[in-house]
């Protein structure tokens, strides 16, 4: 029988590690995803997340950790996107989704090739859906100090982020360098993509990046509060899932546990369909209770 | 490299390239990028789960695939020009058939070669028995979007005259997701889900920038397809590289040449000018 919490839980080093980089993750993703769903960019961000896989599996190959190949060329995938920058969105679809199938073949080539050195073919498994449990310990300062520099920058860049994500035009009039903007927050994406990619693989990142955000997007039109409500439920649905997943060794089929990354994704999931209950809340006179809604949930 | 399984590889292998193609097409004219890339993807956990039940993988592979065309169009919003919000449903539904496949694949005791060729195709080994319902399939699809093809047409390029004749958009927004989804289900076997997608733009996208005539653009993305296929394969065949690998990279190549092209193109008319 199990429980919710099994007692060996938090006296499990892989767990706490688990934990720990879960957190990071699912705050960078949400405050991050909130900016990536206001501008229009889940398909960008999800692209990056995919061209992030050939790092993952080109560092794999050489024998790096997985973690430094998704972050340099997620970072560079950025900058290239940027650059081609068709103005037009639709556009800028068709680059994006032209650079995203060369990334891919690439990576298919990267990881066949890792197959033959090796001899061992859970790579592609590990690179795509990831494995939070089996994140070693010396990697967690690393990827906790690329959360701290993305959300740093997001800080900095906020207020003129908001301005160009939301009228383009008006920021430009104001003396914003739109360009310049748009390639920091790229940026700052690829590297909370990289880390979502480390935890729960390059393919599902996007669950963490667009999911709670726009579940908060749809609760609260603040975008301050919609980035807080969104960190809240990605922490959630991280933490939730890190522990279903563990209790999850004592189901059918036993001793194998299911993947942390499928409860992540539906934890997500039903927090976007459970906003659908409530529509988004338009301007009203304000009552009494008001204070009470307004807390993320 | 003509002979037995080989010539299996060359048949099927040219109904997917035109079957994408043609698709593509519609797929880039309508700014359908994202589901183009979202549905084979998706399909790939239908094939986990097929395999995983020790039912044909093609059955797995529709299910998903027009499940996930559904979901999407149920989900997206009805205006026009409300990209953002169809582009968060379409990842969601994309992330929730892939979180379906990773569990799938971890709970079945296959072994991850079967989950890279899903990924990133098999095309060498198809056996004769394969190739008639992939054409049936094909067929179908060629069928659906021939039937279809003026208000396919007249949705896509001039949307508010469409709605004006009674043409509703979104209608066949959903009905071009679904052929999508048949016309994947039957490719994500061969050419493996991650390039399925490579086949429909990257040809498609060639086409568009260097004609503006549909018609033209059509033959054009449905040859180039072809040719990408076909070198693909040679390719792959004399170098014992993934498939995968070279459709991607011929995809990006025909586009790069395609925007060479209209930018020489654009520069000569204005030095006529």
């Amino acid at each position: 029988m199990h429980y919710l919490f099994e007692p060996g839980l938090l006296g499990s080093g892989p767990v706490r590690t688990a934990l720990l980089v879960g957190a990071v993750v699912a705050i960078t993703s949400g405050i991050i995803g909130v900016f990536t769903v206001l501008r229009g960019q889940s398909f960008a961000g999800h692209s990056l997340a995919d061209v992030a896989t050939t790092g993952g599996s080109g560092a794999f190959l050489v024998g790096l950790n997985q973690f430094w190949g998704f972050l340099v060329v997620g970072v560079a995938a950025a900058a290239l996107m940027e650059a081609i920058g068709v103005q037009r969105r639709r556009g800028r679809d068709v680059a994006t989704g032209v650079v995203l199938g060369a990334a891919l073949g690439a990576a298919a080539l990267f990881l066949y090739l890792g197959t033959l050195k090796t001899a061992t073919t859970g790579a592609s498994f590990t690179v795509l859906f990831g494995s939070i449990f089996v994140i070693s310990p010396d990697t967690v300062p690393a990827l906790v100090a690329s959360g701290a520099v993305a959300l740093l920058t997001i800080a900095v860049l906020t207020r003129m982020l908001l301005l160009t994500s939301i009228s383009p035009d008006l920021a430009r009039a104001r003396g914003v360098n739109v360009r310049l903007v748009g390639i920091a927050y790229l940026a700052a994406l690829a590297v909370s993509v990289s880390l979502a990619a480390v935890a729960i693989g390059a393919v599902l990142s996007t669950a963490l990046l667009i999911g709670p955000s726009a579940t908060a997007l749809r609760i609260t039109k603040s975008p301050a509060r919609a980035m807080a409500a969104a960190a809240l439920t990605g922490l959630a649905a991280t933490w939730l899932g890190i522990v279903l997943a563990y209790d999850s060794y004592y189901w059918p089929p036993y001793g194998h546990g299911w993947p942390v990354s499928f409860f992540v994704v539906v934890l997500v999931l039903l927090g976007y369909l459970l906003s659908y209950a409530r529509r988004p809340r338009r301007e009203r006179p304000r009552s009494p209770h008001e204070g009470a809604e307004c807390s993320p949930a | 490299m003509f002979t037995g399984l080989m010539l299996n590889t060359w048949i099927t292998a040219s109904i997917v390239a035109v079957i994408a193609g043609l698709t593509g097409f519609f797929a880039v004219l309508r700014g359908q990028t994202f589901a183009a890339h979202a549905i084979p993807n998706g399909a790939f956990a239908g094939a986990a789960g097929a395999s995983l039940l020790g039912i044909n993988v093609i059955w797995g592979l529709a299910v998903f695939a027009v499940g996930g065309a559904l979901g999407i169009g149920a989900l997206g919003s009805e205006q026009r020009g409300r990209k953002a919000r169809n582009d968060v449903v379409t990842a969601l539904a994309l992330v929730l058939m892939l979180g379906l496949g990773a569990l799938f694949v971890s709970v079945s005791s296959q072994y991850a070669e079967e989950t890279y060729a899903l990924l990133f195709g098999e095309v060498f080994g198809i056996s004769r028995g394969e190739v008639a319902p992939i054409a049936g399939l094909g067929l179908a699809a060629v069928v659906a979007i021939g039937v279809a093809f003026r208000p396919l047409m007249l949705t896509s390029a001039l949307p508010e005259v469409a709605e004006a004749r009674g043409v509703s958009t979104r209608r066949a927004d959903l009905y071009f997701l679904i052929v999508m989804a048949l016309a994947t289900s039957m490719t994500v076997p061969v050419v493996g889900a991650l390039l399925m997608f490579s086949l429909m733009i990257g040809p498609a996208a060639a086409a568009r920038s260097v004609t503006a005539r549909p018609g033209v653009a059509l033959a054009l993305s449905v040859a180039i397809a072809l040719a990408t296929v076909w070198l693909s394969i040679a390719l792959s065949y004399r170098t014992n590289w993934p498939l995968g690998f070279f459709v991607g990279v011929a995809g990006a190549a025909f586009y790069l040449l395609g925007q060479a092209a209209r930018g020489m193109g654009a520069s000569r008319t204005r030095l006529t000018r």
